[in-house]
């Protein structure tokens, strides 16, 4: 069996790639890092599924942070006239709350899961660049404690997370907050943006034979999707954080109406990479359901090219409609009319996904698992978000609702329904497959029912308090105008801090799970190979996977591969019946284990590379001569980058305990 | 800042066999004698210099029409010919164009809601 | 691929920069906008550098291909040569404005026209950087042409530069406000 091992010279020379010519030694003071255990291994690895779980590690530390920072707005909130913070801190908390969830959660946990997944389903041994998804990871760690640090370092950004102009800007907010959120942004967009282009073309061009785009996992088309919707729209929001930047740090006047700028400007930027932005939050949500549907209904995804080919007309209409945010900004009837209509337009596709899923389920044996209830609440949820998003897609009622807490009501339904709720589907399912340990499910439902009664407790009532009139980001409620009967506001405002009360123990029972299944004197069993009777070829090889993720390459014959391999159509009775067990197909994989292996190795540039960005925000902030020195940084690492070759030279290795060179054979594949 | 030397896939190809997909990196061009590119710069000067006489030579009302037309003839000829969008690969050029288009049109629209475009 | 995308996503950022410009161009002081103080002779010529650099630089992806370090290294460095005198020319341009009295916060129009030309530029100088970069490195090794690939990804990226000047000249440049 082939296993990774220490390369040797001929090996490359004979695979035919081009031989490295430039030791890595030559420029090294620092000797590549090739550890394979201990912190080493994790910090320089360039391993898609180490990185993977660090991308979960750390979102699920920010779920936290801006899990406390919603309890704090909903504490103060649950009485009037709430004490628990300052007007100031109030404004702070939501903005970051909102952008802790979004750029530090969301998004992060699904690159989590992008990384680790992608090249599993589609039988590859690692994305295209490795190293350059490492750098990726760390700018998102670097980018997010960055902007926190902001809290220590005279308070935070307190724009709201769509930081309007000239609100946001230095006379208004004059803390450094909204500069650190600006260029943290910044950081953390690089990271999205190297992320997404690593994986496009991993996804394009690294296919196992036979997989076609049409036999592609619908996890990874979500991806693919919403990849595409990154690279062209980070940039977008650049161009906005930088003529912020400007305006606060050197004197611009972008947004400044007394100059004669128009504000606007910022609203436009800012939701132009905004309204994909939220597609982005809520695919990779759609792409997990969208596999865990079918295996816990036993039943192939119905329609799976309607819900590819709407996945991809969301994420092209995604680009017409982001003016809806503005329909009380003054933008003039006409605008207002195309928006709206286009805005109804995008309703289409995600109500045929809705349709799709509920097809899906409809005459299949269904296993009621946690995974499988997170992925039927999100269903559920999701439609009751979509619903409200089309009544102010109408303009006129709109603007009635418009910053109230109706609008607060829908995006949480659409987010933490639509999102959160497909993550946590994914924890529960591909845990077994990532650490080779199962969830509890009893604590699982645990988990899923005070998550579910918790959302609908805590974004329920606020339909009700918005269309009362209860404006969103006020730190106050007074009983005197809180309303009589059913529609006080005062009790349902008690009521949705107290859902989210219940969500939070709900999140503390899943990490409970978590601690659980992996504390030492765990009891719990390895997880068998296939615990789902899943359906596509990432269970088809160890759980968790081996370094090189498969022994052989498979060669794809269908969409659900995996599923066709166990399972065949008698011919006679049109009877379904499984002829191979997963550890068969494995088994038989396994003896056709490719001899030549060899993965990229580790490296140091990435993490240094990531951590110089931050330094040169600070440099922006405080000191124009550390934008210098981490400028340095950055030339040196780059060049460190570029020369160093992706698979280590045998002189970096420690000698061999057994003193004898390697005999296995080598090829490779860096 | 990627090089060649991060890129797993290559030298691969072994290991994959067939590949499904086309869109393959190491790609080789068609050779083209180094005389053809240095026509073609010689046809880029001369529109650059036609564009430029607009500032001396009064166009009347082609001026416009003119001036954007020959920037978008030097945008494609650089593209398809020195960047070799032409003849490489189709999955390239639809990528770059989506990026293209997708920003001609978003950011019209963006123009037209601060009606640049109307006669004021 | 990596860099069609990376080009692609580029096509935004400065779609995003040169609208705001649009957007903000008219908005100055009488005596301090686009027509009173560009210098299109000027402009010209430094426009017309960038574009024969483009020629230099599909000469030297042409002889990296070729397995021909020495020309390879004689077009990269003459392409670089060709983008420091853009650069050149736009310091010198940027400081005359500036003697004319037209700083960065002058006005919006101002901003908006050093914000743009500036990443313009920056994106030229990273140009140059990866040019010597790679003609150092191309002298360090061993086995002619086996950069050529690298030598074709910063060709795209210079092209794409000078693309987008393409597009600044006409658009900013040449049509009066
Ligand atoms: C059926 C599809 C949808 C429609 C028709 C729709 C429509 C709208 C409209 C018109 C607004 C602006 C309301 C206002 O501010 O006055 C809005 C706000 C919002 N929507 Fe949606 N939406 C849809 C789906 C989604 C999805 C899938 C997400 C996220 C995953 C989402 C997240 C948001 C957010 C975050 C806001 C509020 C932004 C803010 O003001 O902070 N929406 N939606
Ligand atoms: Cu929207």
């Amino acid at each position: 069996m082939a296993i990774i091992e220490r390369p040797s010279t001929p090996a490359l020379a004979g695979s035919g790639a081009p031989a490295v010519v430039t030791p890595s030694q030559a420029y090294g003071v620092l000797k590549r890092p090739v550890s394979t255990t201990g912190w080493r291994s994790w910090v320089f690895t360039v391993d898609h599924k180490k990185l993977g779980i660090m991308y979960g590690v750390v979102a699920m530390f920010f779920f936290l942070v801006g899990g406390v920072e919603a309890l704090l707005i909903r504490l103060q909130l649950a009485g009037p006239e709430g004490t628990v913070l300052s007007a100031g801190l109030y404004n702070e908390m939501f903005t970051m709350h909102a952008t802790t969830m979004v750029f530090l959660f969301v998004m992060p946990m699904a690159a989590a899961f992008a990384n680790y997944l992608v090249p599993l389903q589609i039988g590859a041994r690692d994305v295209a660049f490795p190293r350059i998804n490492a750098f990726g990871f760390w700018c998102f760690l670097a980018g997010g404690l960055f902007l926190n640090t902001s809290w220590l370092l005279g308070g935070a950004a307190d724009g709201g997370w769509f930081m309007y102009q000239p609100n946001a800007n230095a006379l208004f907010s004059p803390s450094h907050g909204v500069d650190f959120w600006g260029l943290g942004l910044q950081i953390t967009g690089i990271a999205s943006l190297t992320g997404a282009i690593n994986l496009i073309v991993t996804i394009l061009n690294m296919r196992a034979p036979g997989m076609t785009l049409m036999k592609m996992p619908i996890f990874t088309w979500m991806i693919l999707v919403i990849q595409f919707l990154l690279v062209f729209a980070i940039p977008v929001i650049t161009v906005a954080l930088f003529l912020l930047m400007f305006q606060r740090e050197f004197g611009a006047t972008f947004f400044d109406v007394s100059a004669g700028a128009d504000p606007l400007l910022w609203q436009h930027l800012f939701w132009i990479f905004g309204h994909p932005e939220v597609y982005i939050l809520v695919l990779p949500g759609f792409g997990i359901v969208s596999e865990v549907l079918p295996v816990f209904s036993r039943k192939p995804l119905f329609g799976y090219r309607f819900v590819v080919f709407s996945g991809a007309a969301i994420g092209f209409v995604g680009w017409g409609v982001w003016a809806h945010h503005m329909f009380a900004s003054g933008l003039g009837p006409v605008s207002v009319a195309v928006f709206s209509v286009a805005t109804m337009l995008i309703a289409i596709p995600t109500g045929v996904k809705i349709v799709n899923w509920t097809l899906t389920m409809w005459g299949g044996k269904i296993w009621f698992t946690t995974s499988m209830l997170f992925a039927i609440g999100l269903v559920v949820e999701f439609t009751i978000g979509g619903l409200s998003g089309v009544t102010h897609a109408v303009a006129p009622s709109d603007t009635q609702q418009t910053d109230t807490y109706y609008i607060v009501a829908h995006f949480h339904y659409t987010i933490f329904g639509g999102a959160v709720l497909g993550l946590f589907a994914g924890f529960y399912y591909w845990w077994p497959k990532m650490f080779g340990k199962m969830l509890s499910e009893r604590l699982g439902k645990w988990n899923f029912w005070l998550m579910i009664i918790g959302m609908n407790l805590t974004f329920g009532p606020m339909h009700i308090i918005g269309l009362q009139g209860q404006p969103r980001r006020m730190m106050n409620w007074t009983e005197a105008r809180a309303g009589e009967g059913f529609f006080n506001l005062g009790f349902w405002n008690r009521v949705a801090s107290v859902g989210s009360f219940v969500i939070a123990i709900g999140v503390a029972v899943f990490l409970l799970n978590v601690w659980q299944t992996h504390k030492k004197s765990s009891k719990t069993p390895k997880a068998p190979l296939d615990p789902w009777d899943a359906r596509s070829l990432e269970w088809m090889t160890a759980s968790p996977p081996k370094e090189h993720n498969f022994d052989a390459i498979p060669t794809v014959h269908a969409l659900d591969e995996f599923f066709h391999r166990k399972y065949e159509v008698d011919h006679d009775t049109g009877e379904v019946r499984k002829v191979a067990t997963g550890e068969e197909i494995l088994a038989a994989e396994e003896a056709k284990a490719d001899k030549h292996i060899h993965l990229p190795s580790p490296s140091y540039w990435p993490i240094i590379l990531a951590f110089a960005l931050p330094l040169m925000g600070y440099g922006v902030i405080y000191n124009r001569l550390l934008i210098v020195a981490g400028g340095l940084v950055v030339l040196l690492a780059m060049f460190g980058w570029a020369l160093e070759p992706s698979v280590a030279d045998d002189s970096d290795y420690d000698p061999p305990a057994d003193g004898g060179g390697s005999n296995k054979e080598l090829a490779t594949i860096g | 800042m990627s090089t060649t030397a991060d890129h797993v896939e290559h030298g691969d190809h072994a290991d994959h066999g067939d590949h499904v997909d086309h869109a393959h990196e190491p790609h080789v061009h068609e050779h083209k004698p180094d005389s053809y590119y240095v026509k073609v710069a010689l046809i880029l000067a001369a529109i650059t210099a036609l564009e430029t006489s607009t500032y001396w030579v009064d166009f009347g009302a082609f001026f416009l029409p003119t001036l954007l037309i020959l920037m978008a003839i030097k945008f494609v000829m650089v593209a398809s010919l020195f960047m070799h969008l032409k003849g490489d690969d189709k999955i390239f050029s639809y990528l770059f164009y989506t990026g293209l288009i997708l920003a001609i049109l978003v950011y019209m629209a963006f123009l037209a809601t601060f009606r640049f475009f109307s006669p004021t | 691929m990596a860099m069609w995308l990376f080009l692609g996503s580029e096509c935004l950022l400065f779609g995003g920069l040169i609208s705001t410009y649009m957007l903000y161009r008219g908005r100055h002081p009488a005596d301090l906008g686009p027509d009173q103080i560009f210098d299109i002779p000027f402009t010209s010529v430094s426009s017309f550098v960038l574009l024969m650099s483009s020629l230099t630089m599909v000469l030297a992806v042409s002889a990296a291909a070729q397995k021909d370090d020495r020309r390879t290294n004689l077009w990269l460095t003459v392409t670089a040569l060709l983008g420091a005198t853009f650069v050149g020319g736009q310091v010198y341009e940027f400081t005359s404005f500036y003697r004319e009295g037209l700083g960065f916060t002058s006005s919006l129009f101002s901003s908006s026209f050093y914000t743009l030309t500036g990443f313009h530029g920056v994106h030229v100088t990273v140009g140059i950087i990866m040019l010597m970069a790679l003609v150092g490195i191309n002298k360090r090794s061993s086995v002619p042409g086996d950069k050529a690939e690298v030598v074709e990804l910063v060709g795209l990226y210079w092209h794409f530069v000078d693309v987008v000047w393409i597009i600044i000249f006409t658009l900013v440049y040449l049509i009066p406000s």
